[in-house]
């Protein structure tokens, strides 16, 4: 028999005050979609929300590792991940993506405007206490394993979830 | 002159707002903290966040194109 930890009672009996929620979906691996998902469930952590952002199909690009390499088992798989390599640093403009020199443009005005990257913002999101959550899903269907994504997130969860999650935010949106 | 400064000029959307939330969650109720911002979005977005969390704008001013807000920890 495993020693038990006692459990706390909670010192006040005054209920925490229920925090307003808000969800979004993160469809998109778009920089021009992942930008304001980030921009969006950093601004509703500072208005005291409860923020969940669900990752799903190539809004999972975001939340990829830098040395994920080549993932999944089927070869189809595979060379999805070497043509979808991903991480916030990876991502394309869905209009005039001009094979990354797009991106690479829209990047370096950001930084001559001082507007934060994605990844500054996802960072930030996490610190916030943002939920960030994968889609198992769609991870199984790209051959995404939990390995393949950035540490720090909420367990991969599905379509159940994500609408129970819904059902009681005042804020939910498909980006 | 307010408790605490937050400097944000030079910054765009969203984050005077994530500076300002920080250090008005780090503040003590009726503690003022002025906001310093270049960001034209400002002067909307820091008056709606104000009066949807209930932290009363006492002050709202720009000098030399910066704006400042000062707010206080409800």
């Amino acid at each position: 028999m495993p020693d038990l930890a006692p459990v706390e009672e909670p010192t006040s009996t005054e209920p925490e005050p229920e925090r307003e929620k808000m969800v979004l979906i993160a469809a998109s691996g778009d920089l021009d979609k992942a930008w304001p998902v980030l921009i969006l469930a950093t601004t509703g952590a500072a208005y005291g929300m409860d923020v969940t952002v669900f990752f799903t199909f190539w809004g999972l690009a975001i939340l990829k590792r830098p040395d994920a390499g080549i993932s999944g088992d089927d070869w189809r798989q595979k060379l999805l991940s070497v043509f979808n390599r991903g991480t916030p640093e990876n991502l394309g403009l869905s209009k005039l993506n001009f094979a990354g020199l797009g991106p690479k443009m829209m990047k370096d005005l950001a930084d001559k405007h001082r507007v934060a990257s994605v990844q500054e913002l996802l960072e930030l999101a996490q610190q916030m206490g943002v939920k960030l959550w994968p889609c198992q899903m769609t991870m199984d269907l790209m051959g995404l394993s939990r390995d393949d994504l950035i540490d720090g997130l909420a367990d991969p969860a599905g379509a159940g979830a994500a609408i129970a999650e819904m059902k009681q935010a005042s804020i939910s949106l498909f980006v | 002159m307010a408790d605490t400064v937050v400097d944000a000029r030079g910054l765009q959307c969203p984050m005077p707002i994530i500076k300002l939330s920080q250090a008005i969650m780090a503040a003590s109720p009726g503690q003022t903290v002025e906001l310093i911002s270049t960001d034209k979005g400002s002067c909307t977005d820091v008056p709606a966040w104000a009066a949807d969390m209930g932290h009363p704008l006492k002050e709202q001013f720009e000098v030399d194109g910066e704006f400042h807000f000062i707010i206080e920890r409800a």
